[in-house]
């Protein structure tokens, strides 16, 4: 498995994409930092950019990159290689890749405008946690998608729909549902329902930090257990784990039962 | 007026010495100015467990007028203290007086004490009378400094008591709930007196006013405490500047008083479902300039409030920086800062009347083309999402989400749920220094 990890991570980097990826990361952050001078308030803007755009490259990436390496796949096949490993090394290798181009992309220019100094440390960790967490469960997604598929175009469809759904149907969805039912005790209903999208669930963990103040203004004794103790962010952080662990366990289910 | 006595003493001692050293020359006009000395100035008695005098109680029974206790280091377990002279209660090295939780402590109804550097512990607690640890009745020109007070019931009751001081005293509560809790300075129906660099923490209401007009609190720092850090009901004309208020149950709340200035405060970390910076409630012409709002769920919460400016505040990062809840006319809101608060105001109704001109907001996207510092955009303060929250409460777990900001641009173009009148016509470019 470490050896398709490593061949799919050497091909990313070789094909350019990832350099990409992090050089807009990179410039990213420094436009934010020299138009802000401010750590603080660019962490708040990067929320906004890690929560839209970090999933749906994620996905996007993913099911390009399983659709694009289908051919060396099949013939990875015909080789006697576990079919888990050859999967979950494809999809370590994008994932990491992903990651890496993040972590660094961000991180680099934050620390040479004095993250270390700044109280922000905490906030930017996390929002880079999060970023990391994202592209895990999105990559893993589009691969599940992909390997569901064998039509490109079907695939790519239900992709995009996937992050869509996930980034702005779902909200919707969601303040409908409780707008329509403000009679009822909402307060277990709300926070269930961040916990089954993760663009949701990795907000929710910024929003701790950052919002508190605001999201300790509801009466609520659920909400106050939730955001006014350590419940939240633990909870968060599970639900985020499950949100990984589980599309690359299907990843791995099905490309064994997969007939190719 | 004590610090005239102790001018004259040291000026007298020095005469003294000045005759003792002429060789007794004039020891006859001496000895007369001795007699004269004792008879106009002030004696002090000294109270310590050793001493003549043993209990503080005792001591002010032998006290003439202007006489100065002073009360050695030690334990006093005594209460009920009743102070009926003009005298001076001075305590050297913190002297404990020790209530046994027996009831009140000390009572001044004379004019002009002065309490100074005690050490009062264990107040009683009672449901039918409020017991303080010190309380002025009917009286003037007193001066309570330099007290500590622990385990306390009430702090410092200031009862129908004018042109007095407290000044530098710390007051640290250990309150619980409302209902058995005491205030750390009350004043009730006292005029003139003013409240400055004190601590309290840990009581119900920090500092507490009722029917009192023209009181100057300065320089306090109230933390801690179950309700407010600072209230007043039904009193006017009153300043507080510099005061620290952080984590109350809210901050400071003015209530049915008119004329409040309030300046240069802080409010700081005032966090939970009715938390607030201010909450101002049937207030009239006040005036609240250069204030700082940190963290606070609620900024300034304020209903059936009038004619209220608003100048130069800092909004930091709170839930909401103001939140409007209805019959509230000609308010201004200029040059203010709101940086990176969640909602920078909130409205509960279609009518406005208020002005908001020249304020920074940090979320301002307009741009300045003629570059006079001024956006050339107006910026609209009120998003409808604060609007949707102020319906449906739970919604507060959407903040920040893609759908959200996409429904308050839509909002921002075309205002249909939110005051369409409702804008800063100026918002600022920079931050007002």
């Amino acid at each position: 498995m470490l050896k398709i990890l490593k061949y799919s991570f050497y091909d990313l980097i070789r094909s350019r994409w990832s350099y990409v990826y992090f050089l807009f990361y990179l410039i990213l952050g420094f436009v934010l930092l020299f138009l802000n001078n401010d750590v603080s308030k660019a962490v708040i803007t990067l929320m906004n950019i890690i929560i839209v755009l970090v999933p749906l490259i994620g996905t996007i990436f993913g099911i390009m990159y399983y659709y694009n390496s289908k051919e060396f796949t099949e013939l990875l096949l015909a080789q006697p290689i576990k079919r888990s490993s050859i999967f979950l090394g494809q999809y370590l290798g994008v994932a990491g890749s992903l990651t890496m181009s993040l972590v660094l992309g961000l991180g680099i220019p934050f620390v040479l405008y004095g993250l270390f100094k700044s109280d922000a440390i905490f906030d930017f960790s996390l929002l880079l946690v999060t970023g990391a967490f994202l592209t895990m469960i999105f990559t893993a997604l589009s691969f599940n998608i992909a390997i569901s598929n064998e039509n490109k175009i079907k695939g790519f469809g239900y992709a995009v729909l996937l992050w869509l759904f996930m980034a702005v149907i779902y909200d919707g969805l969601f303040l409908m549902s409780l707008i329509i039912f403000k009679e009822y005790p909402l307060d277990t209903f709300s926070l269930a329902a961040t916990m089954f999208n993760p663009i949701d669930l990795s907000r929710t963990l910024i929003l701790l930090k950052l919002d508190i103040s605001a999201l300790l203004g509801y009466t609520g004794a659920v909400f106050k257990q939730f955001f006014g103790t350590d419940q939240g962010l633990i909870i968060s952080l599970l639900m985020l784990i499950l949100w990984t662990v589980f599309p690359i366990w299907r990843l791995s289910y099905k490309s064994k039962r997969q007939d190719f | 007026m004590y610090e005239n006595i102790a001018l004259g003493k040291s000026k007298f001692q020095y005469q003294i010495f000045y005759f003792s050293i002429m060789h007794y020359t004039q020891s006859l006009l001496a000895a007369i100015y001795f007699i004269i000395g004792t008879s106009l100035y002030a004696n002090t008695i000294p109270i310590c467990s050793s001493c003549k005098v043993t209990s503080i109680k005792k001591g002010i029974e032998i006290a003439k007028d202007f006489d100065t206790l002073l009360i050695k280091k030690g334990v006093y377990k005594e209460f009920n203290i009743l102070i009926d002279k003009p005298l001076t209660l001075l305590g050297e090295n913190f002297p404990v007086i020790d209530g046994e939780d027996q009831g009140e402590i000390i009572r001044i109804v004379s004019d002009n004490v002065t309490v100074d550097g005690l050490f009062i512990i264990n107040v009683g607690t009672s449901y039918t009378s409020d017991y303080a640890a010190i309380r002025v009745v009917r009286s003037e020109h007193f001066l309570i400094q330099n007290v500590v007070l622990e385990k306390l019931f009430f702090g410092i009751y200031l009862e129908k008591s004018n042109n007095g001081k407290v000044y530098h005293n710390k007051i640290i509560g250990d309150a619980k709930d409302e209902y058995n809790s005491g205030n750390g300075i009350q004043l009730w129906y006292s005029k003139n007196v003013e409240v400055d660099r004190n601590i309290v923490q840990g009581t119900r209401d920090g500092i507490y006013l009722e029917f009192s007009d023209h009181i100057t609190i300065n320089n306090n720092i109230s933390t801690k405490n179950l309700r407010y850090g600072l209230h007043f009901m039904f009193s006017n004309d009153d300043v507080y500047t510099n005061n620290t208020f952080e984590n109350n149950g809210a901050g400071v709340a003015v209530m049915f008083s008119k004329r409040i200035l309030m300046k240069n405060n802080t409010f700081k970390k005032n966090w939970g479902t009715t938390s607030f910076g201010i909450l101002l409630k049937e207030i009239n012409d006040a005036e609240i300039i250069g204030n700082t709002f940190e963290e606070n769920t609620i900024g300034i919460n304020v209903e059936g409030s009038n004619r209220i400016k608003y100048n130069n505040n800092n909004f930091i990062r709170n839930g909401w920086a103001v939140k409007i809840l209805g019959a509230c006319y000609e308010n201004t809101f200029s040059n203010n800062n709101f940086l990176h608060n969640s909602f920078d105001l909130s409205y509960n109704s279609k009518l406005n009347d208020n002005v908001f001109d020249s304020n920074y907001w940090s979320d301002y996207a307009g741009y300045d083309l003629d570059k006079n510092g001024i956006g050339d955009i107006p910026y609209r303060p009120v998003k409808l999402f604060s609007y949707i929250v102020n319906k449906t409460p739970e919604t507060i777990v959407l903040l920040r989400s893609l759908f959200m900001d996409i429904i308050d641009f839509s909002e921002k173009v075309s205002p249909v749920f939110t005051p369409d009148n409702l804008l800063d016509a100026n918002p600022l470019m920079k931050q007002v220094k």
